[in-house]
C-alpha cells in the first residue's frame, strides 16, 4: 500500500506542464514491471502459505449430532454426549455451537433466581428482622444485613467460590484454588455443576445463599452485639463453617454430596441447603446468643415486636425470594425446578395454616406473627426435600413444619431461658433439622431421577440414616466453630456494646442514625 | 377562674368538644395520654412471650373556665363522656390565677 502511495506522490511531485497525458518513459515502464512482478510473487505466496502454516480444518459435526445439542438444551442435559465416540473420548477439535455455552432459558432464570434470593436478605429478612425488634435497634438489623451482602461478596469473590465449588485441593472437605479472585469464571458453563448456566450466574447466585445464611444469625444476638464484632464474627464463620460445609453438601468432591460425588462417605441429599444454611446459622446462633448473653432487661422489661407491619411484609418478600432459593437449586429451568417450585408452594401454605390453627386452639386468637413464623418456618423445613418430594409429601413437611418449630418457639425457649430474640434457633435450626430428616424419609426418584445416579441403593432404605449423619456433621461442626470463633472476639474486641450504648440503642450507639424522626406538623 | 383538666376515652372526644361548644366554651388544649385507674389493661402474645399491657390510651382535656361557668362545663363533659362503662375517665378541677391573651394582652375573664 505504501509502495503504491510512494509511487503516486512522486508522480504528482515530477509532473510534466500537460496534466491531462502520462508519458510512458523508461523509468516508468521499469517500475511498472517491478510492480507487476510484486503483486504475482505475493499471490503465489499467499497460496502457498495455508498449506505450510495452517492445521487441517476441524472435524464438523453431523446434524444428528447438532440435533442432539439442541435437544440437551431443552432436557438439561449434556450437549458434548452425542460427540463421543465408543470409548467416550471426543474426537479433537469436535465440537458443536452448543457446547461450552449457556442456554439462554436455564441462564434467564438463574439470573432471576440470584436476584429473588438477593431479595430475600434485602429487603426481606431485614424488614421480617427490623419489625420484631425494639425502635432503637430497627436500623442495626438492615445494617447488619446490608454489611454482609457487602462483606460476604468481596469474601466470596476472593475465596468463597474457589473454597466451595472449585476441586483443585481434591479434597472432601475444600474446594480448591483454581477460581480464586474468580479466575477463569466467565459466562461459559462449569460441567460439574450445570450444563447451561454460566459459570459466572451460578458463582453470584451462589453467592447470595452465602449472603444470607449469616443474615440468618443476626436474628439471634439482635439488640445487643455490636456491629464490628458482628463483622468480624461472620469474617471467620464463613471460612470455618460455611466454605466447608457447602463444599461438602454441594462441592463436586464433598463429603456429604450423595447425588453428585460418587465417592461421598456420607451419602446425603440436600436440595437447596436445609444443612449449609438453615442448620449451620440456626446452631451457631443458639452457641452465639448463649455466649453474648441476653438483653439487658430480658424477663422484666416487655420487648414486644415495634412493627409487626414490617414483619408481614418481609415475610410475604421472603416466601416469593424462596422461589428462587428452592427453585433455582436445580440450576436449570426444568422438571425438577417446576417440582421443587411445586412442592415449596404448598409445605409453605400448609405450614402457615398449621401454626395459625395450632394458636387458636391453644391461646384462642391467631396472630399476624404466628402466620409469618408458620410461613417461614414452612419454607425453611422444605428447603433440604422441596426437589426430591413428591406434592403429597409436600402436604405432610408443611404440616409438621407449622408444628414442631411452633412448639420449639413457644415452649422450648421459655423451658431452657437463651434470649433467641428472633427465634433464629427455634426456626432455622429446629426446621432445617427437622426438613433433612424428613427429606430421608420422603425423597423419591419418581420425581428427581438424579436420586438413581450414585444413590440407588440408599434412597427408600438407608437414607434417613446418611440425613442422621449428615445433620450431625453440621451440628458439630457449627457449634465447635461458634464457640472458638466468639471466645476469640470477645478477648480480643469484645462481643456487647457498652451498657449506656445498648440502652440508648444500637441505631444511635453503632450507626448514628435514627430509623423514625416522626416532626410534629408546625 | 378555674383550670378544667378531663381525662375521657379517645373515642368520646367528639361529642365532648360539641357538648361544651353548646355551653359557650369554645377553646381546649387536647392531649394524648396513657394511663389507668380501675380499667384493666390487656395482654399481648408474641411467639410465646406474654406482656401485660397496663396503660389505656386516653384523652386530656384542658380548658380554662370563669367561675360562674364552671358548673356548666363539668355537667357537659360528665353527661357526653360517660359510657356507664369502667374507665370513662375523670374530671379535675384546679384554681387559675392568671390568664392572658397573647395576641390583644388582655387579661384575667376576659382573656377566657
Amino acid at each position: 500500500m505504501s509502495f503504491m502511495r510512494g509511487i503516486y506522490f512522486a508522480h504528482r511531485w515530477s509532473r510534466p506542464k500537460n496534466m491531462n497525458t502520462l508519458r510512458i518513459t523508461p523509468l516508468r515502464s521499469l517500475l511498472a514491471a517491478c510492480l507487476a512482478l510484486l503483486a504475482t510473487v505475493s499471490a503465489f505466496a499467499q497460496a502457498a502459505a495455508p498449506a505450510a502454516a495452517t492445521p487441517p480444518p476441524p472435524p464438523a459435526p453431523t446434524l444428528e449430532q447438532r440435533i442432539a445439542g439442541l435437544e440437551a438444551y431443552i432436557g438439561n442435559g449434556d450437549p458434548s454426549a452425542a460427540l463421543k465416540d465408543a470409548k467416550g473420548n471426543i474426537p479433537a477439535g469436535l465440537t458443536t455451537p452448543s457446547v461450552n455455552v449457556a442456554g439462554p432459558g436455564h441462564n434467564a432464570w438463574m439470573m432471576t433466581s440470584a436476584a429473588l434470593v438477593l431479595f430475600m436478605t434485602l429487603p426481606g429478612l431485614a424488614l421480617f428482622y427490623g419489625g420484631l425488634v425494639r425502635t432503637k435497634n430497627v436500623l442495626s438489623v438492615m445494617a447488619q444485613c446490608l454489611g454482609l451482602a457487602g462483606l460476604v461478596t468481596i469474601l466470596w469473590w476472593a475465596f468463597g467460590y474457589s473454597l466451595v465449588f472449585g476441586k483443585s485441593f481434591n479434597s472432601p472437605f475444600l474446594g480448591g484454588s483454581e477460581f480464586f479472585f474468580m479466575k477463569g469464571v466467565d459466562s461459559a458453563p462449569n460441567t460439574d455443576y450445570a450444563f447451561w448456566v454460566s459459570q459466572n450466574v451460578f458463582s453470584m447466585y451462589q453467592m447470595m445463599f452465602a449472603i444470607i445464611t449469616p443474615a440468618l444469625i443476626v436474628g439471634a444476638i439482635a439488640e445487643r452485639m455490636k456491629f464490628s464484632a458482628v463483622i468480624l464474627f461472620m469474617t471467620a464463620w464463613m471460612f470455618l463453617v460455611y466454605f466447608p460445609l457447602a463444599h461438602m453438601v454441594w462441592g463436586v468432591t464433598g463429603f456429604m454430596n450423595g447425588v453428585w460425588n460418587a465417592g461421598a462417605t456420607i451419602k446425603a441429599i440436600d436440595f437447596a441447603g436445609g444443612t449449609v444454611v438453615h442448620m449451620s446459622s440456626g446452631w451457631s446462633a443458639l452457641i452465639l446468643c448463649m455466649i453474648v448473653g441476653k438483653r439487658l432487661g430480658f424477663g422484666k422489661t416487655p420487648m414486644p415486636p415495634h412493627s409487626l407491619v414490617l414483619c408481614m411484609v418481609g415475610t410475604g418478600m421472603l416466601w416469593v425470594g424462596w422461589y428462587g432459593f428452592n427453585a433455582g437449586s436445580a440450576v436449570a429451568a426444568d422438571g425438577v425446578a417446576a417440582n421443587a417450585f411445586t412442592t415449596t408452594t404448598l409445605a409453605t401454605g400448609a405450614a402457615a395454616f398449621t401454626w395459625a390453627l395450632l394458636e387458636y386452639i391453644v391461646r384462642k386468637k391467631a396472630s399476624v406473627l404466628g402466620f409469618c413464623s408458620g410461613v417461614v418456618a414452612g419454607l425453611v423445613v422444605v428447603t433440604p426435600a422441596c426437589g426430591f418430594i413428591d406434592t403429597t409429601s409436600a402436604m405432610w413437611v408443611g404440616i409438621l413444619a407449622g408444628a414442631i418449630p411452633f412448639f420449639a418457639v413457644t415452649k422450648l425457649k421459655a423451658m431452657l431461658g437463651y434470649d433467641d430474640a428472633l427465634d433464629t434457633f427455634g426456626v432455622h435450626a429446629v426446621g432445617g433439622t427437622l426438613g433433612a430428616f424428613l427429606t430421608g424419609i420422603f425423597a423419591t426418584p419418581a420425581v428427581n431421577a438424579n436420586l438413581s445416579t450414585n444413590l440407588k441403593d440408599v434412597v427408600g432404605k438407608t437414607l434417613w440414616l446418611e440425613q442422621v449423619k449428615a445433620i450431625g456433621l453440621t451440628l458439630i461442626l457449627s457449634v465447635v466453630a461458634t464457640v472458638i470463633i466468639a471466645y476469640v472476639i470477645k478477648a480480643v474486641i469484645g462481643l456487647r456494646p457498652t451498657v449506656e450504648a445498648e440502652q440508648e440503642g444500637l441505631d444511635l450507639s453503632d450507626h448514628g442514625e435514627e430509623g423514625y424522626i416522626y416532626e410534629s406538623k408546625s | 377562674m378555674k383550670l378544667i383538666i378531663a381525662i375521657i376515652k379517645p373515642f368520646k372526644l367528639e361529642e365532648v368538644k360539641t357538648a361544651l361548644a353548646e355551653v359557650g366554651v369554645e377553646g381546649m388544649t387536647v392531649t394524648e395520654v396513657k394511663g389507668f385507674g380501675r380499667q384493666k389493661g390487656h395482654t399481648e402474645i408474641y411467639r410465646g412471650s406474654e406482656y401485660t399491657v397496663d396503660f389505656l390510651p386516653k384523652v386530656k382535656i384542658e380548658i380554662a373556665v370563669t367561675d360562674d361557668a364552671v358548673g356548666k362545663a363539668i355537667d357537659a363533659i360528665v353527661a357526653s363522656a360517660k359510657t356507664g362503662k369502667i374507665g370513662d375517665g375523670k374530671v379535675f378541677v384546679l384554681p387559675l390565677e392568671g390568664v392572658v391573651r397573647i395576641r390583644t394582652d388582655e387579661r384575667g375573664d376576659a382573656a377566657i
